[in-house]
């Protein structure tokens, strides 16, 4: 049973995803996994689906962990993960190890989560496996050069969605919402959570939860990605707290069936506030902007806070 | 003691495999592997077998699910065929390069389009370049013989690599046969428990499946080749080990019949060879000298043994249950390339039969004799290339 972390002060000094990794300048998805790590301690093993996570993190000879790591295939971290957990529960039971039990953490992508690895992640969560699986959300497939995802927030440019003349606004599509996909049809989930790494208490303390739920947990990581979305490096936390703080991303988690806000922004700033400084965002007009509040206020709503029109700067 | 049984190839697979005794099994449903699975959720079921049956949502997810099993140093089984062989692709190098030693029951079936659910070895063989080592038997004694066998070659520390033991669909996973059921106890003389080289392990923390740049990636696919050399010694040693243990020869890489002075042989893999042998005797008796060889390991390919045998004969006849389209069948191209190093090169005419299913009779098998005799009266007058028995030709 992992203790809830009082404070940030009181987080373990341990880290177990130490330098050895070349991820960008100011990545969100590396800080995020430095804060899961820690909070899941030494005897966890790591699953890493082909993703940034995966590509920047193992420079032969170099990786970045104090504990044992396996790559999935960007399809298949829940196929993997079932494997490893199976085998840990048939090996106690037939006494050919002495192991304890392991904290098993997949750390998937969101196209090893919400695309072409959702059929492996649900099967695993409909089996009902004794893991944890952390999508972390930088909302593009990044490692490959910044194409879209289904994921990806509608109007932003990626490789695959650039603006121009015809599609004024880029990607056309609004987001696949994967923790309400994973939440509703999955009757063996113990626990669902959102998080964002610049609420690094709230995060870490989710992890703790979800490892503790002894059965499948899933938390849904927002993990600004200063490249893709190009802002400068050392703005990474803020971006991520202003998409809280204007509705774009939302902080909750779904336990004993029961969806709790574990944040709710004193006073909802407007989307025009997050956006501003991403590039690629940089090309939008108003009427674009107009619905991609519209998107934010909707998915707020879905979670219980009315939002209100906040004046445009 | 011993049981004999009336059992399919299937069951006979699952019988095996029970003897194993893996931590886990991953499978997805195709026709016509589907039974072996079925047959090992009874015994897991029943408390006969005490391992996690994983029912994956795909067959992909199964040999991913088997990788990460593997991982931790256990003993793991999958099964499937056809598309789902083909569906597992990405997964075989992955695999094959970790050096997992996973055992896969494939029983053989036609590739799609047109759909087929029937036998031939288009499966198999198109995945021969992805590091398995490729087992094909000759009948549901065999399968069974060869599941333990194949346990004992991938786990080897100087293979550790993954093994298809592969049955033809229908005529061998379908049909019964009376086949001896060894016991536990008579098993484990011949099996030991599986001890891993590496796993994963909290205490000595490892890193599985790291990026490996172009100054170590060669030497990592080398010592896959080296696993594959050792794997061509230890096949006959094991099946020789067997063979005293439990009174059963299959053959090691290879098996001859009749091929000591033969003028005439057929190259054959699976259970087509029992046909083959009974028309070779029948040739025999009428004066041909007739030989079948029959191909046990084509993966990894037994070049010299290959050769040994049929370069005295005249005329050499490979039998594919596949073809490489824009060449030939494959076992006709590796054939060919046995005898290249060899002081005498007699000629060889592939024969493509049994495709999707279709029968392989008695008459197809003369026929391809005495097209071979023609090919060594008359040097010219036979196609490199026959598919026998087409009912439409250009």
């Amino acid at each position: 049973m992992l203790e809830e972390i009082k404070s940030i002060k009181k987080a373990p000094v341990e880290e177990y995803y130490v330098p050895g990794h070349r991820t960008c300048a100011g990545c969100g998805p590396a800080l995020q996994y430095r804060l899961v790590a820690k909070a899941a301690g030494p005897n966890t093993i790591f699953l890493g689906p082909t993703g940034c996570m995966y590509v920047a993190n193992t420079s032969y000879g170099c990786g970045p962990w104090a504990v044992p790591w396996i790559h999935a295939q960007i399809t298949n971290g829940g196929a993997v993960a079932s494997g490893i957990e199976a085998a840990y529960k048939a090996m106690i039971r037939k006494h050919k190890t002495d192991a304890e039990f392991p904290n098993i953490i997949v750390m998937a992508g969101d196209g090893g989560s919400a695309d072409i690895g959702i059929q492996a992640l649900s099967a695993a969560f409909y089996r009902g496996h004794n893991i944890l699986f952390v999508a972390y959300d930088n909302e593009s497939y990044a490692n490959t050069g910044i194409q879209t995802s289904p994921t990806t927030p509608y109007g932003a440019w990626t490789t695959f969605s650039p603006a121009g003349p015809v599609i004024p606004e880029g990607k056309k599509l609004m987001p696949k919402d994967l923790p309400k996909i994973m939440a509703h049809g999955h009757p063996e989930l113990k626990y669902l959570a959102t998080a964002s790494l610049s609420y690094p208490l709230d995060l870490m303390n989710k992890v703790r939860k979800g490892l503790n739920a002894n059965g499948p947990a899933f938390l849904y990581i927002h993990a600004p990605c200063p490249k893709g979305w190009s802002f400068p490096a050392d703005k990474t936390v803020e971006i991520g707290k202003l998409a809280v703080e204007t509705g774009m991303f939302q902080l909750y988690e779904l336990d004993g069936g029961e969806y709790k806000l574990t944040y709710k922004p004193r006073e909802l700033k407007p989307v025009s506030e997050y956006i501003k400084y991403q590039g690629r965002f940089s090309h939008l007009q108003p009427e674009h902007i107009e619905k991609l509040q519209q998107f934010a206020n909707q998915r707020l709503k879905e979670v219980g806070i009315e939002a209100v029109a906040a004046p445009a700067e | 003691m011993a049981e004999r049984k009336f059992l399919n190839g299937n069951y006979a697979l699952a019988a095996a495999v029970k003897l194993a005794a893996p931590e886990v099994i991953a499978a997805y449903p195709i026709t016509p592997q589907s039974s072996i699975v079925e047959k090992l959720a009874e015994f897991v079921s029943n408390g006969e077998l005490e391992a996690d049956f994983i029912k994956v949502e795909s067959e992909h997810s199964a040999l991913a699910a088997c990788y990460g099993a593997a991982s931790t140093g256990c003993r793991v089984f999958t099964a499937t065929s056809s598309q789902g062989l083909a569906y597992m692709a990405e997964m075989l190098p992955y695999v094959s390069g970790n050096r997992f030693p996973v055992v896969m029951a494939v029983a053989n079936r036609g590739l799609a389009a047109p759909w087929t659910i029937w036998g031939d070895h288009q499966d198999a063989v198109s995945m021969r370049d992805h590091g398995w080592i490729q087992l094909h038997v000759e009948n549901a004694q065999e399968a069974l013989d060869t599941c333990l066998q194949a346990y004992k070659l991938a786990e080897h520390p100087g293979v550790l690599t993954p093994v298809m033991v592969c049955l033809d669909g229908f005529v061998l996973s379908h049909t019964e046969e009376l086949v001896e059921v060894p016991t536990a106890e008579e098993v484990k003389g011949f099996l030991p428990p599986y001890e891993p080289m590496h796993a994963v392990d909290m205490n000595n923390p490892t890193t599985f499946c790291i990026g490996a740049g172009p100054d170590v990636f060669t030497e990592y696919k080398y010592s896959q080749q080296l696993g594959m050399e050792a794997a061509l010694e230890l096949i006959p040693e094991i099946a020789a080990e067997f063979a005293e243990k439990f009174g059963r020869n299959h053959g090691g890489l290879i098996e001859s019949y009749s091929c000591e002075d033969a003028e005439y042989i057929l190259v054959s893999m699976g259970s087509v060879t029992g046909t083959a042998r009974v028309v070779a005797d029948q040739l025999r008796s009428e004066g041909v000298k007739a030989g079948i060889l029959k191909l046990r390991a084509f993966r990894p390919f037994p070049i010299q043994a290959v050769s040994q045998v049929i370069k005295r004969a005249k005329g050499i006849g490979v039998l594919d249950r596949d073809y490489s389209y824009g060449n030939e069948g494959a076992l006709a191209t590796e054939v060919k390339a046995a005898l290249y190093g060899s002081d005498v090169r007699p000629s060889v005419t592939n024969f493509i039969a049994g495709l999707g299913g279709r029968d392989i009779l008695p008459s197809d098998i003369r026929e391809m004799f005495a097209v071979l005799e023609r090919s060594v009266s008359q040097p010219g007058s036979v196609k490199p290339v026959n598919f026998v028995g087409l009912r439409w030709q250009r």
